[in-house]
């Protein structure tokens, strides 16, 4: 829908929102998956710069990564290596899985003009020790920004911060739920793209404009939604044109994710208190649905279940990112959990180097095919 | 008798035990752990409580040459041909049930440490679920920085306190901390004697093949924390001095170049990649599993930060300094860098570590592509060629140099 436009445009050139913001005396800093503090770099008052790779075709980060290595990371190097990103200020890069725990020093041996901001998270992270190492954590990011932002971040600030972020996860699901209810007048594409938008722009503005879409389509003429079929999808990152044509051309619409690039993080709010550090320390013990963080029962598993089943969807569409492990190794007894429930499951690989689906394309029209009773 | 038996001999026989000594509990109806190695063995030794070690499981089965049958089992199950072949290995048996070349007794409880890899983390939940047996996780975060602050120190000594108490609770057993002490006492004996023998490498000639510190450090893995460990290596460190003193060294042949050996050993490739060095004179002399197993330390503060400062834990910057160290005091000639496929953690940085440690040390290096237990991500072929460039350099480089001496 045209309404879409703005989210669309945005995502297809992030580098102009990257370009445009420090041209407006903006400092800006990169976010690399999962989970970094984003409040802090807000309250800051930079721009929090998502940085989940690319569709490109990755050379010269061979010189640092083997080929085994999933494409988020070769080609946001890529793009630092090739001085694409050199108007960042700083970039955040979290130790949350091997591969990454690697970025750091590549990044910083390879794109010298941009500093690291390493971000460590504790993996026992529901219990007391976990919170408070965060803390510790959080207080060093926090004097790193300071230095690079040259003025205090005030706990005022900060819990601000907390709220816009908060406000920006509601409209998030608002519009993912709303969205669902519309495929008649939702692609894929652009629902990916209205997500995606808040990586690259104000959160404050991003909320504004979510929040206007999902008022016109909640006050849209109900749909029968007859003749699509319903999915939710899970993995890392599902922002693949290729994919995301495929699904449409199927008349297949995403019912709900948990999609870490997407709404998992946004199912989880920071609680608003006196202390906003505090309550960011303790929000990576909270959040759920991602592979990144030690999930001794598999929660995820059942939550992914939940999700499908209180959703209606069809079936689960398990976007898998080549190369990555820790999806690699849920991928089995998440799919044992959804089997057990009697949820029909189909998983992709995805490339950002080899954007070409055709496997995946047989693949997506043979299981809509299955769900439609064909 | 015992005293007439060669090390080499004392340490298998060792390590046998030790895997009876799990089996025998096992039988008795006691509790038995499946362990990370870098887990602090301190606990579970102190506490007299049975452990097997998955990973060794994995280098054992690939080096029996079932790591192909395993990991494509595996992969049947529907994981990844990319993901772990140790953890493949496991999975694999944690479902079968069963394993031809190597079998070890099943958990009643998992101990999961991740100072060396996150993928631990997830092949643990899986076997907790798959075992439906509890999970216990020691996390220790990648280094930032150079030094183990107080910030983590603080979180792992917690999370050790909190795994005494559920490993009470799981076993029975109360942590007796007399007992502990000499425990960590017997620990740092058996990591000096360990440090003394492969210290040894730096004698020219070596009195040792370097590839006997793969065989050896099995023990050094899971036993450190006993008095017949620590006699054990202190008997190897003595048999190493011996040859030093003698001039005799367990390499087959004249030693005429010595090198680094970077990264996990090829376990289903072992006597291959062995063979290519040792007809050429090659020994191995440096390599980060010296210190690998070795934890220094003198209270339970020091010890938590031991336990951050293994390998791959580390911030680059120390990893290199240990690597260009090794090179450095044990005078190599070239180095071999195993781009290891199992391995994102050690492999995702080995480009950067191959440019920073040559123009440092000023030695040839070459890289290969391997993997720890999968046979199918070696190429001998490859390794052949990888491995007669670098004689070729070294080769060049020695006659520069006594060219020059001559001149």
């Amino acid at each position: 829908m045209r309404e879409c436009e703005f989210f669309v445009q945005l995502c297809a050139s992030p580098k102009a929102a990257l370009d445009s913001a420090v041209k407006a005396g903006k400092k800006v800093i990169g976010v690399m998956p999962y989970f970094c503090p984003e409040e802090l770099v807000y309250a800051a008052g930079m721009l929090p710069f998502g940085l989940w790779g690319a569709e490109i075709q990755a050379s010269e980060s061979r010189r640092y990564f083997p080929s085994f290595f999933c494409s988020i990371l070769h080609t946001t190097l890529e793009l630092g290596l090739r001085g694409e990103l050199d108007a960042l200020s700083g970039i955040m890069i979290p130790f949350s899985c091997d591969s990454l725990k690697n970025m750091g020093t590549n990044w910083r041996y390879g794109v010298k003009k941009v500093p690291v901001i390493n971000v460590s998270y504790a993996q026992n992270r529901k219990i007391p020790a976990g919170t408070e190492f965060n803390l510790a954590q959080l207080l060093k990011i926090k004097a790193q920004l300071e230095e690079i932002c040259g003025h205090e971040i005030t706990n005022e600030a900060i819990a601000a911060a907390v709220k816009v972020y908060n406000e920006n996860r509601a409209a998030v699901l608002r519009f993912s739920a709303a969205a669902a209810k519309h495929p008649e007048l939702i692609t894929p594409a652009e629902r990916c793209a209205v997500l995606k938008a808040g990586y690259f722009m104000d959160r404050a503005e991003h909320t504004a404009h979510v929040n206007w879409l999902s008022d016109i389509l909640e006050a849209a003429p109900e749909s029968s939604r007859e003749g699509y079929i319903a999915l939710v999808t899970t993995g890392i990152i599902a922002d693949s044109p290729e994919l995301l044509k495929i699904l449409e051309d199927n008349r297949i619409y995403i019912t709900a994710d948990q999609i870490c690039h997407e709404s998992v993080p946004c199912r989880c709010l920071t609680a608003e208190t006196e202390d906003p550090l505090l309550a960011l320390a303790k929000r990576t013990g909270e959040i759920e649905g991602s592979c990144v963080l030690f999930d001794p029962g598999k929660e995820r598993g059942h939550q992914l279940v939940k999700l499908a089943q209180d959703s209606g969807a069809d079936g689960v569409l398990w976007v898998m990112t080549k190369f990555c492990d820790p999806e690699e190794f849920d991928f089995v007894p998440v799919k044992r959990m959804l089997d057990a429930a009697g949820i029909p499951v189909l998983c992709i690989e995805v490339d950002q180097q080899t954007p070409e689906l055709g496997q995946a394309k047989s693949a997506i029209r043979a299981f809509a095919e299955e769900l439609r009773g064909i | 008798m015992d005293e007439k038996k060669s090390a080499k001999i004392v340490l298998r026989e060792l390590q046998d035990k030790i895997a009876q000594d799990a089996w025998d509990a096992k039988n008795r109806g006691e509790k038995v752990g499946w362990c990370a190695s870098n887990f602090p063995q301190e606990i579970t030794t102190a506490m007299g409580i049975p452990v097997v070690f998955p990973e060794n499981m994995g280098a054992a089965v690939g080096a029996k040459g079932g790591g192909r049958r395993m990991c494509e089992y595996a992969e049947g199950m529907g994981y990844s041909s990319s993901m772990c072949s140790y953890s493949r290995i496991n999975l694999a048996y944690a479902d079968l049930k069963k394993c031809e070349e190597l079998e070890i007794p099943f958990p009643d409880f998992l101990l999961c440490c991740n100072n060396i890899c996150n993928c631990m983390i997830k092949w643990y939940e899986n076997l907790a679920l798959e075992l439906n047996v509890p999970l216990i996780l020691i996390d220790i975060p990648h280094l930032d920085e150079r030094e183990c602050g107080p910030d983590r120190v603080k979180y792992i000594r917690a999370q050790f306190d909190d795994c005494i108490a559920k490993l009470e609770e799981i076993t029975g057993k109360k942590m007796d901390y007399e007992k502990l002490k000499s425990v960590m006492d017997v620990s740092q004996r058996s990591s000096r004697a360990w440090l003394r023998a492969v210290g040894f490498m730096s004698e020219t000639p070596s009195p040792f093949s370097g590839f006997d510190i793969f065989n050896n450090m099995a023990v050094a893995c899971v036993g450190r924390g006993t008095v017949e460990a620590a006699e054990a290596f202190e008997l190897l460190a003595d048999e190493y001095e011996a040859n030093a003193k003698e001039g005799k060294s367990t390499f087959k042949g004249e030693e005429k170049y010595r090198i680094l050996f970077e990264g996990i050993a090829c376990w289903a490739n072992l006597s291959f990649t062995y063979k290519a060095l040792q007809r050429r004179g090659i020994n191995l002399t440096a390599s980060i599993y010296g210190p690998a197993f070795s934890f220094l330390y003198s209270n339970l503060d020091e010890l938590m930060a031991a336990y951050a400062y293994v390998p791959n834990c580390n911030c680059f910057e120390r990893e290199l300094e240990m690597r260009v160290d090794a090179a450095k005091t044990n005078k190599v000639d070239g180095a071999i860098f195993h781009v290891n496929r199992s391995c994102r953690n050690w492999s995702g940085a080995l480009y950067e570590m191959e440019r920073q440690f040559a123009a440092q040390t000023g030695v040839p290096t070459v890289s290969f592509d391997g993997d720890q237990s999968d046979p199918r991500s070696f190429s001998e072929a490859q390794y052949e060629t990888r491995i007669a460039a670098l004689t070729e350099i070294m080769e060049e480089n020695k006659l520069r140099k006594e060219a020059g001496k001559n001149a």
